[in-house]
Protein backbone atom coordinates (compact mmCIF):
# COMPACT_ATOMS: atom_id res chain seq x y z
CA UNK A 1 0.00 0.00 0.00
CA UNK A 2 3.34 2.59 0.58
CA UNK A 3 3.76 2.46 -2.79
CA UNK A 4 4.32 5.90 -4.72
CA UNK A 5 0.94 6.84 -6.94
CA UNK A 6 1.75 6.36 -10.46
CA UNK A 7 1.33 9.46 -12.19
CA UNK A 8 -0.71 10.11 -15.17
CA UNK A 9 -0.89 13.78 -16.90
CA UNK A 10 -3.84 14.45 -17.85
CA UNK A 11 -4.01 18.43 -18.51
CA UNK A 12 -5.41 19.34 -21.64
CA UNK A 13 -5.39 16.07 -23.90
CA UNK A 14 -8.34 14.50 -25.34
CA UNK A 15 -10.98 12.60 -23.54
CA UNK A 16 -9.71 9.13 -24.76
CA UNK A 17 -6.08 9.71 -25.88
CA UNK A 18 -3.79 6.60 -26.15
CA UNK A 19 -2.64 7.02 -22.36
CA UNK A 20 -5.92 7.20 -21.15
CA UNK A 21 -7.41 3.85 -23.71
CA UNK A 22 -4.38 2.47 -22.00
CA UNK A 23 -6.14 2.91 -18.24
CA UNK A 24 -8.85 0.69 -19.95
CA UNK A 25 -7.40 -2.10 -21.62
CA UNK A 26 -3.73 -2.67 -19.77
CA UNK A 27 -5.76 -4.11 -16.76
CA UNK A 28 -8.02 -6.58 -19.15
CA UNK A 29 -4.70 -7.83 -20.52
CA UNK A 30 -0.73 -7.32 -19.21
CA UNK A 31 -1.70 -5.52 -16.07
CA UNK A 32 -5.13 -7.81 -14.73
CA UNK A 33 -5.68 -7.17 -11.38
CA UNK A 34 -5.84 -10.67 -10.45
CA UNK A 35 -3.74 -12.90 -12.60
CA UNK A 36 -0.96 -10.88 -12.71
CA UNK A 37 -1.08 -8.66 -9.48
CA UNK A 38 -2.94 -11.62 -7.74
CA UNK A 39 -5.52 -9.37 -6.14
CA UNK A 40 -9.01 -9.69 -5.18
CA UNK A 41 -8.57 -13.91 -5.23
CA UNK A 42 -10.67 -14.58 -2.33
CA UNK A 43 -14.19 -13.03 -4.07
CA UNK A 44 -12.58 -14.94 -7.43
CA UNK A 45 -12.88 -18.04 -5.52
CA UNK A 46 -16.40 -17.52 -3.59
CA UNK A 47 -18.37 -16.23 -6.47
CA UNK A 48 -17.55 -18.44 -9.82
CA UNK A 49 -19.57 -21.57 -9.01
CA UNK A 50 -22.29 -19.78 -11.09
CA UNK A 51 -21.86 -17.38 -13.95
CA UNK A 52 -24.88 -14.92 -13.34
CA UNK A 53 -23.14 -14.14 -9.78
CA UNK A 54 -20.25 -13.80 -11.21
CA UNK A 55 -21.88 -11.48 -13.86
CA UNK A 56 -23.41 -9.61 -10.88
CA UNK A 57 -20.80 -9.43 -8.54
CA UNK A 58 -18.72 -7.91 -11.36
CA UNK A 59 -21.09 -5.15 -12.43
CA UNK A 60 -21.04 -4.00 -8.60
CA UNK A 61 -17.27 -4.26 -7.84
CA UNK A 62 -17.15 -1.82 -11.16
CA UNK A 63 -19.38 0.48 -9.65
CA UNK A 64 -17.51 0.71 -6.23
CA UNK A 65 -13.91 0.85 -8.36
CA UNK A 66 -15.19 3.77 -10.52
CA UNK A 67 -17.22 5.62 -8.02
CA UNK A 68 -14.39 4.99 -5.26
CA UNK A 69 -11.84 6.70 -7.70
CA UNK A 70 -13.82 9.30 -8.64
CA UNK A 71 -14.69 10.26 -5.32
CA UNK A 72 -11.55 9.96 -3.73
CA UNK A 73 -9.56 11.51 -6.86
CA UNK A 74 -12.09 14.30 -6.35
CA UNK A 75 -10.72 14.26 -2.44
CA UNK A 76 -6.93 13.85 -3.51
CA UNK A 77 -5.82 17.05 -2.07
CA UNK A 78 -7.50 17.84 1.28
CA UNK A 79 -6.85 14.55 2.76
CA UNK A 80 -4.91 14.51 5.06
CA UNK A 81 -1.82 11.61 4.34
CA UNK A 82 -1.81 9.96 8.04
CA UNK A 83 -5.33 8.89 8.15
CA UNK A 84 -6.02 8.63 4.08
CA UNK A 85 -6.39 4.75 4.44
CA UNK A 86 -8.88 5.35 6.23
CA UNK A 87 -10.62 7.98 4.65
CA UNK A 88 -10.62 5.31 1.41
CA UNK A 89 -12.38 2.71 3.84
CA UNK A 90 -14.94 4.67 5.13
CA UNK A 91 -15.78 6.36 1.27
CA UNK A 92 -15.47 2.45 0.01
CA UNK A 93 -17.89 0.82 2.89
CA UNK A 94 -20.39 3.71 2.24
CA UNK A 95 -20.70 3.19 -1.49
CA UNK A 96 -20.74 -0.67 -0.92
CA UNK A 97 -23.53 -0.12 1.56
CA UNK A 98 -25.16 2.06 -1.10
CA UNK A 99 -25.19 -0.46 -3.31
CA UNK A 100 -26.54 -3.33 -0.85
CA UNK A 101 -29.56 -0.76 0.20
CA UNK A 102 -30.43 -0.03 -3.25
CA UNK A 103 -30.34 -3.59 -4.19
CA UNK A 104 -32.40 -4.97 -1.67
CA UNK A 105 -35.24 -2.29 -1.92
CA UNK A 106 -35.65 -2.15 -5.95
CA UNK A 107 -33.74 -5.77 -7.20
CA UNK A 108 -35.13 -8.02 -4.43
CA UNK A 109 -34.32 -11.25 -5.41
CA UNK A 110 -31.07 -10.92 -6.87
CA UNK A 111 -30.43 -8.94 -3.40
CA UNK A 112 -31.20 -12.32 -1.84
CA UNK A 113 -29.21 -14.71 -4.27
CA UNK A 114 -25.69 -12.14 -3.65
CA UNK A 115 -26.41 -11.52 0.24
CA UNK A 116 -23.28 -11.50 1.82
CA UNK A 117 -21.59 -11.15 -1.46
CA UNK A 118 -22.16 -7.32 -1.85
CA UNK A 119 -20.73 -6.92 1.67
CA UNK A 120 -17.49 -8.36 1.01
CA UNK A 121 -16.70 -6.03 -2.34
CA UNK A 122 -15.40 -3.93 1.03
CA UNK A 123 -13.00 -6.82 1.46
CA UNK A 124 -11.64 -6.65 -2.12
CA UNK A 125 -8.07 -5.39 -2.38
CA UNK A 126 -8.18 -4.52 -5.70
CA UNK A 127 -10.93 -1.36 -4.83
CA UNK A 128 -8.25 -0.24 -1.75
CA UNK A 129 -5.25 -0.90 -3.99
CA UNK A 130 -6.51 1.19 -6.76
CA UNK A 131 -7.95 4.02 -4.54
CA UNK A 132 -3.96 4.46 -3.06
CA UNK A 133 -2.14 3.01 -6.42
CA UNK A 134 -4.10 5.44 -8.76
CA UNK A 135 -6.94 7.95 -7.71
CA UNK A 136 -4.68 9.94 -4.96
CA UNK A 137 -2.29 10.61 -7.63
CA UNK A 138 -4.47 11.95 -10.54
CA UNK A 139 -7.72 13.34 -11.58
CA UNK A 140 -11.00 12.40 -11.57
CA UNK A 141 -11.56 11.11 -15.45
CA UNK A 142 -8.19 9.13 -15.62
CA UNK A 143 -9.32 7.89 -12.57
CA UNK A 144 -12.74 6.64 -13.46
CA UNK A 145 -10.75 5.18 -16.57
CA UNK A 146 -8.72 3.31 -14.32
CA UNK A 147 -11.56 1.93 -12.43
CA UNK A 148 -13.56 1.03 -15.36
CA UNK A 149 -10.87 -0.56 -16.55
CA UNK A 150 -9.49 -2.63 -13.02
CA UNK A 151 -13.07 -3.45 -12.41
CA UNK A 152 -13.88 -4.88 -16.00
CA UNK A 153 -10.32 -6.88 -15.81
CA UNK A 154 -11.58 -8.13 -12.25
CA UNK A 155 -15.14 -9.28 -13.74
CA UNK A 156 -14.02 -10.40 -17.01
CA UNK A 157 -11.64 -12.67 -15.12
CA UNK A 158 -14.48 -13.68 -12.97
CA UNK A 159 -16.55 -14.62 -15.97
CA UNK A 160 -14.10 -16.91 -17.63
CA UNK A 161 -13.18 -19.04 -14.14
CA UNK A 162 -17.29 -19.30 -13.48
CA UNK A 163 -17.84 -20.44 -17.26
CA UNK A 164 -15.59 -23.67 -16.85
CA UNK A 165 -16.87 -23.93 -12.73
CA UNK A 166 -20.76 -23.91 -14.14
CA UNK A 167 -20.09 -25.84 -17.49
CA UNK A 168 -18.14 -28.85 -15.85
CA UNK A 169 -19.84 -28.25 -12.09
CA UNK A 170 -23.26 -27.90 -12.92
CA UNK A 171 -23.09 -29.08 -16.58
CA UNK A 172 -25.04 -25.65 -17.05
CA UNK A 173 -24.45 -22.20 -18.34
CA UNK A 174 -26.30 -18.93 -16.75
CA UNK A 175 -28.93 -21.99 -15.71
CA UNK A 176 -29.74 -23.52 -18.85
CA UNK A 177 -28.78 -27.07 -18.52
CA UNK A 178 -26.49 -27.39 -21.33
CA UNK A 179 -25.41 -31.34 -21.23
CA UNK A 180 -28.86 -32.60 -20.62
CA UNK A 181 -30.73 -33.07 -17.14
CA UNK A 182 -28.28 -35.14 -14.65
CA UNK A 183 -31.59 -36.37 -12.43
CA UNK A 184 -33.68 -37.14 -15.32
CA UNK A 185 -30.54 -38.53 -17.09
CA UNK A 186 -31.52 -36.87 -20.35
CA UNK A 187 -28.57 -35.83 -23.04
CA UNK A 188 -24.88 -36.36 -22.40
CA UNK A 189 -25.88 -38.06 -18.82
CA UNK A 190 -27.58 -40.90 -20.59
CA UNK A 191 -24.49 -42.04 -21.96
CA UNK A 192 -22.69 -42.23 -18.68
CA UNK A 193 -21.31 -38.61 -17.99
CA UNK A 194 -21.21 -37.20 -14.74
CA UNK A 195 -20.66 -33.80 -13.52
CA UNK A 196 -17.57 -32.76 -11.50
CA UNK A 197 -18.05 -31.94 -8.29
CA UNK A 198 -14.76 -31.19 -7.25
CA UNK A 199 -15.41 -28.01 -9.92
CA UNK A 200 -18.14 -26.79 -7.37
CA UNK A 201 -15.45 -26.08 -4.66
CA UNK A 202 -13.66 -23.36 -4.18
CA UNK A 203 -10.29 -24.86 -4.51
CA UNK A 204 -10.57 -25.44 -7.77
CA UNK A 205 -11.25 -22.05 -8.78
CA UNK A 206 -7.81 -21.07 -7.11
CA UNK A 207 -6.45 -23.95 -9.78
CA UNK A 208 -8.25 -22.38 -12.95
CA UNK A 209 -6.87 -19.02 -11.82
CA UNK A 210 -3.52 -20.98 -11.46
CA UNK A 211 -3.41 -22.00 -15.18
CA UNK A 212 -4.89 -19.15 -16.53
CA UNK A 213 -2.29 -17.12 -14.81
CA UNK A 214 0.77 -19.82 -16.37
CA UNK A 215 -0.72 -19.29 -19.47
CA UNK A 216 -0.69 -15.51 -19.78
CA UNK A 217 2.78 -15.51 -18.42
CA UNK A 218 3.77 -18.49 -21.10
CA UNK A 219 2.86 -16.30 -24.19
CA UNK A 220 3.99 -12.93 -22.10
CA UNK A 221 7.53 -13.47 -20.79
CA UNK A 222 7.73 -9.52 -19.30
CA UNK A 223 5.52 -10.75 -16.73
CA UNK A 224 7.30 -13.73 -15.20
CA UNK A 225 9.24 -11.74 -12.37
CA UNK A 226 13.11 -12.20 -12.34
CA UNK A 227 14.02 -13.53 -8.40
CA UNK B 1 -2.39 25.72 -0.13
CA UNK B 2 -3.10 28.24 1.99
CA UNK B 3 -3.89 25.54 5.56
CA UNK B 4 -1.38 22.87 6.75
CA UNK B 5 -3.53 19.60 5.45
CA UNK B 6 -1.16 17.90 7.31
CA UNK B 7 -1.97 19.59 10.66
CA UNK B 8 -3.50 17.53 13.80
CA UNK B 9 -6.34 20.22 13.83
CA UNK B 10 -6.83 19.63 10.07
CA UNK B 11 -6.45 16.14 10.11
CA UNK B 12 -9.53 16.23 13.22
CA UNK B 13 -11.58 18.18 11.59
CA UNK B 14 -11.47 15.86 8.07
CA UNK B 15 -12.13 12.87 9.98
CA UNK B 16 -14.68 14.36 11.74
CA UNK B 17 -16.65 16.27 8.87
CA UNK B 18 -16.31 12.75 6.47
CA UNK B 19 -17.90 10.83 9.59
CA UNK B 20 -20.62 13.00 9.95
CA UNK B 21 -21.21 13.70 6.02
CA UNK B 22 -21.03 10.06 4.93
CA UNK B 23 -23.46 8.89 8.25
CA UNK B 24 -25.97 11.53 7.60
CA UNK B 25 -26.21 9.98 3.30
CA UNK B 26 -26.02 6.92 4.56
CA UNK B 27 -28.80 7.48 7.30
CA UNK B 28 -30.86 9.34 4.97
CA UNK B 29 -30.83 6.63 2.26
CA UNK B 30 -31.61 3.68 5.01
CA UNK B 31 -34.53 5.83 6.11
CA UNK B 32 -36.03 6.45 2.54
CA UNK B 33 -35.75 3.28 1.79
CA UNK B 34 -37.02 1.71 4.79
CA UNK B 35 -40.49 1.28 4.02
CA UNK B 36 -39.62 -0.28 0.26
CA UNK B 37 -37.49 -3.18 1.83
CA UNK B 38 -40.11 -4.23 4.61
CA UNK B 39 -42.51 -4.70 1.92
CA UNK B 40 -40.16 -6.40 0.01
CA UNK B 41 -39.88 -8.85 2.85
CA UNK B 42 -43.73 -9.17 3.97
CA UNK B 43 -44.15 -10.02 0.09
CA UNK B 44 -41.39 -12.42 0.18
CA UNK B 45 -42.77 -14.12 3.03
CA UNK B 46 -46.24 -14.62 1.22
CA UNK B 47 -44.40 -15.99 -1.54
CA UNK B 48 -42.53 -18.70 0.68
CA UNK B 49 -45.60 -19.50 1.93
CA UNK B 50 -47.84 -19.69 -0.91
CA UNK B 51 -45.02 -21.74 -2.76
CA UNK B 52 -45.13 -24.40 -0.46
CA UNK B 53 -48.92 -25.28 -2.34
CA UNK B 54 -49.19 -23.47 -5.41
CA UNK B 55 -46.76 -23.50 -8.66
CA UNK B 56 -45.79 -20.20 -8.35
CA UNK B 57 -44.65 -19.76 -12.36
CA UNK B 58 -46.95 -21.50 -13.19
CA UNK B 59 -50.00 -19.42 -11.83
CA UNK B 60 -48.32 -16.16 -12.38
CA UNK B 61 -48.05 -15.49 -8.57
CA UNK B 62 -45.22 -12.73 -8.39
CA UNK B 63 -44.04 -10.10 -6.33
CA UNK B 64 -46.60 -7.58 -7.71
CA UNK B 65 -49.21 -9.76 -6.87
CA UNK B 66 -48.75 -11.58 -3.84
CA UNK B 67 -50.55 -9.68 -1.16
CA UNK B 68 -53.64 -10.45 -3.37
CA UNK B 69 -53.35 -13.98 -4.37
CA UNK B 70 -52.35 -14.50 -0.43
CA UNK B 71 -55.41 -12.63 0.70
CA UNK B 72 -57.12 -14.90 -1.96
CA UNK B 73 -56.01 -18.29 -0.96
CA UNK B 74 -54.86 -18.60 2.93
CA UNK B 75 -57.51 -18.16 5.33
CA UNK B 76 -56.08 -15.72 7.96
CA UNK B 77 -59.08 -15.91 9.85
CA UNK B 78 -58.78 -19.78 10.45
CA UNK B 79 -54.67 -19.44 10.81
CA UNK B 80 -53.76 -19.83 14.13
CA UNK B 81 -50.21 -19.44 16.74
CA UNK B 82 -49.58 -22.61 19.31
CA UNK B 83 -47.13 -23.20 21.42
CA UNK B 84 -44.69 -25.99 21.68
CA UNK B 85 -47.38 -28.32 23.23
CA UNK B 86 -49.77 -28.20 20.20
CA UNK B 87 -52.31 -25.90 22.27
CA UNK B 88 -53.42 -22.68 20.24
CA UNK B 89 -52.48 -19.16 21.60
CA UNK B 90 -55.18 -16.82 21.43
CA UNK B 91 -54.28 -12.74 20.08
CA UNK B 92 -51.46 -13.74 18.03
CA UNK B 93 -51.32 -12.92 14.28
CA UNK B 94 -49.54 -15.78 12.72
CA UNK B 95 -48.38 -13.73 9.89
CA UNK B 96 -46.18 -11.32 12.41
CA UNK B 97 -44.54 -14.60 14.06
CA UNK B 98 -40.76 -14.58 12.72
CA UNK B 99 -40.06 -17.52 14.00
CA UNK B 100 -36.64 -17.06 11.85
CA UNK B 101 -36.32 -14.51 14.46
CA UNK B 102 -37.01 -17.08 17.73
CA UNK B 103 -35.05 -20.06 16.49
CA UNK B 104 -31.70 -17.56 16.49
CA UNK B 105 -32.77 -15.77 20.37
CA UNK B 106 -30.46 -18.12 22.95
CA UNK B 107 -32.39 -16.29 25.75
CA UNK B 108 -35.55 -18.07 24.37
CA UNK B 109 -36.18 -21.01 25.69
CA UNK B 110 -36.80 -23.90 22.56
CA UNK B 111 -40.05 -24.62 24.53
CA UNK B 112 -41.60 -20.79 24.47
CA UNK B 113 -40.93 -20.55 20.59
CA UNK B 114 -44.48 -19.75 18.90
CA UNK B 115 -45.63 -21.64 15.77
CA UNK B 116 -48.04 -20.02 13.21
CA UNK B 117 -49.94 -22.43 11.01
CA UNK B 118 -51.66 -21.14 7.96
CA UNK B 119 -54.93 -22.51 6.68
CA UNK B 120 -55.57 -22.35 2.97
CA UNK B 121 -57.36 -23.41 0.35
CA UNK B 122 -55.83 -25.85 -2.56
CA UNK B 123 -58.07 -26.61 -5.61
CA UNK B 124 -60.94 -26.31 -2.92
CA UNK B 125 -59.07 -28.66 -0.45
CA UNK B 126 -58.45 -27.54 2.75
CA UNK B 127 -54.91 -27.49 3.19
CA UNK B 128 -52.25 -26.71 6.28
CA UNK B 129 -49.35 -24.45 6.15
CA UNK B 130 -46.33 -25.22 8.03
CA UNK B 131 -43.10 -22.49 8.31
CA UNK B 132 -40.13 -24.36 9.48
CA UNK B 133 -36.41 -23.07 10.06
CA UNK B 134 -33.27 -24.39 10.66
CA UNK B 135 -29.68 -24.95 10.17
CA UNK B 136 -27.52 -26.07 7.07
CA UNK B 137 -23.54 -25.89 6.04
CA UNK B 138 -22.98 -22.26 5.90
CA UNK B 139 -26.05 -20.94 7.03
CA UNK B 140 -29.40 -20.61 7.87
CA UNK B 141 -31.99 -22.70 5.83
CA UNK B 142 -36.07 -22.50 6.17
CA UNK B 143 -38.88 -23.60 4.66
CA UNK B 144 -42.87 -24.04 4.30
CA UNK B 145 -44.13 -27.38 4.12
CA UNK B 146 -47.83 -27.96 2.87
CA UNK B 147 -50.31 -30.95 4.83
CA UNK B 148 -52.84 -31.86 3.35
CA UNK B 149 -56.95 -31.83 4.84
CA UNK B 150 -55.97 -35.19 6.29
CA UNK B 151 -53.19 -33.38 8.72
CA UNK B 152 -51.00 -36.20 8.15
CA UNK B 153 -49.88 -36.10 4.40
CA UNK B 154 -46.79 -33.88 2.87
CA UNK B 155 -48.65 -32.80 -0.25
CA UNK B 156 -46.11 -29.87 -1.22
CA UNK B 157 -42.66 -28.21 0.09
CA UNK B 158 -40.92 -25.28 -0.66
CA UNK B 159 -37.00 -25.04 1.09
CA UNK B 160 -34.83 -21.68 0.92
CA UNK B 161 -31.19 -21.14 2.11
CA UNK B 162 -29.11 -18.24 2.84
CA UNK B 163 -25.84 -19.38 1.70
CA UNK B 164 -25.82 -23.09 1.28
CA UNK B 165 -22.99 -24.05 -1.69
CA UNK B 166 -24.87 -23.92 -4.99
CA UNK B 167 -24.56 -27.11 -6.77
CA UNK B 168 -24.26 -29.10 -3.39
CA UNK B 169 -26.26 -27.93 -0.76
CA UNK B 170 -28.04 -25.25 -2.58
CA UNK B 171 -29.91 -28.02 -4.55
CA UNK B 172 -32.29 -28.57 -1.48
CA UNK B 173 -34.59 -25.31 -3.81
CA UNK B 174 -34.87 -27.98 -6.35
CA UNK B 175 -37.71 -30.01 -7.51
CA UNK B 176 -36.61 -33.31 -7.03
CA UNK B 177 -35.23 -33.24 -3.63
CA UNK B 178 -38.56 -31.24 -2.63
CA UNK B 179 -40.77 -34.43 -4.41
CA UNK B 180 -38.39 -36.64 -2.44
CA UNK B 181 -40.66 -35.30 0.85
CA UNK B 182 -44.29 -35.52 -0.65
CA UNK B 183 -46.54 -38.11 0.04
CA UNK B 184 -45.02 -38.92 3.34
CA UNK B 185 -46.81 -38.53 6.35
CA UNK B 186 -45.52 -36.52 9.27
CA UNK B 187 -47.69 -38.95 12.30
CA UNK B 188 -48.10 -42.52 11.95
CA UNK B 189 -51.43 -44.31 12.81
CA UNK B 190 -51.80 -43.67 16.01
CA UNK B 191 -50.74 -40.69 16.02
CA UNK B 192 -47.22 -40.46 16.95
CA UNK B 193 -44.82 -38.06 15.08
CA UNK B 194 -42.37 -39.51 12.25
CA UNK B 195 -38.82 -39.12 12.58
CA UNK B 196 -37.55 -38.24 9.04
CA UNK B 197 -33.99 -39.96 7.79
CA UNK B 198 -32.20 -38.71 5.08
CA UNK B 199 -30.64 -41.54 3.13
CA UNK B 200 -27.74 -41.25 0.43
CA UNK B 201 -28.50 -44.78 -1.59
CA UNK B 202 -31.57 -43.85 -3.25
CA UNK B 203 -34.08 -45.80 -1.47
CA UNK B 204 -36.08 -42.47 -0.06
CA UNK B 205 -38.65 -43.36 -2.62
CA UNK B 206 -41.96 -44.89 -0.90
CA UNK B 207 -40.07 -45.29 2.23
CA UNK B 208 -42.34 -44.06 5.44
CA UNK B 209 -39.52 -42.77 6.87
CA UNK B 210 -36.42 -42.44 4.57
CA UNK B 211 -36.11 -39.47 2.06
CA UNK B 212 -33.63 -39.22 -0.31
CA UNK B 213 -30.52 -36.83 0.09
CA UNK B 214 -28.49 -34.90 -2.20
CA UNK B 215 -25.05 -36.54 -3.57
CA UNK B 216 -22.54 -33.84 -2.13
CA UNK B 217 -25.29 -31.91 -0.09
CA UNK B 218 -25.00 -34.44 2.88
CA UNK B 219 -25.15 -31.64 5.78
CA UNK B 220 -27.74 -29.63 4.48
CA UNK B 221 -30.07 -32.29 3.46
CA UNK B 222 -29.26 -33.77 7.49
CA UNK B 223 -30.06 -29.99 8.59
CA UNK B 224 -33.16 -30.27 6.41
CA UNK B 225 -33.85 -33.57 8.20
CA UNK B 226 -33.47 -32.10 11.31
CA UNK B 227 -35.80 -29.02 10.79
CA UNK B 228 -38.75 -31.22 9.63
CA UNK B 229 -38.19 -33.83 12.26
CA UNK B 230 -38.16 -30.70 15.24
CA UNK B 231 -40.44 -28.33 13.27
CA UNK B 232 -43.13 -30.99 13.14
CA UNK B 233 -43.54 -31.90 16.33
CA UNK B 234 -46.13 -29.24 18.12
CA UNK B 235 -48.16 -29.46 14.77
CA UNK B 236 -48.64 -33.14 15.05
CA UNK B 237 -49.51 -32.57 18.90
CA UNK B 238 -52.09 -29.89 17.74
CA UNK B 239 -53.62 -32.03 14.81
CA UNK B 240 -54.00 -35.14 17.28
CA UNK B 241 -56.18 -32.63 19.74
CA UNK B 242 -58.36 -31.72 15.85
CA UNK B 243 -59.46 -35.17 15.80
Amino acid sequence: MSEVAEKVKASSEPLFSKKNRKLITDPLTDNNPVTVQVLGICSALAITVQVNQAIVMGLSVIFVTIMGNVVISMMRNIIPSRIRIIVQLVIVAALVIIVDQILAAFLPDLSEKLSVFVGLIITNCIIMGRLEAFAMGNKPWPSLLDGLGNGLGYAGLLVIVAVVRELLGSGSLLGFKIFGDSIEKTGLYSLGYVNNNLLVLPPMALIIVGIIIWVQRSRNKALIEDH
Amino acid sequence: MAFNKESNGFTFGFAIALVVVVGAALAILATSLRGTIAKNGEDKKRLDILSAFVDLDKEGINRKNAKAEFDNRVDMDQSLVIDAEGNAIEGKDPFEIDIKKEYKDKTLDPSKRSFPLFVAEKEGQKVYVIPVVGKGLWGPIWGNVCIAADKRTITGASFGHKGETPGLGAEITQKYFINGWIDKKISDDSGNPITFKIVKDGTGKGDAIKVDGISGGTITSKGVEEMINRCMKPYVKYFSTLN
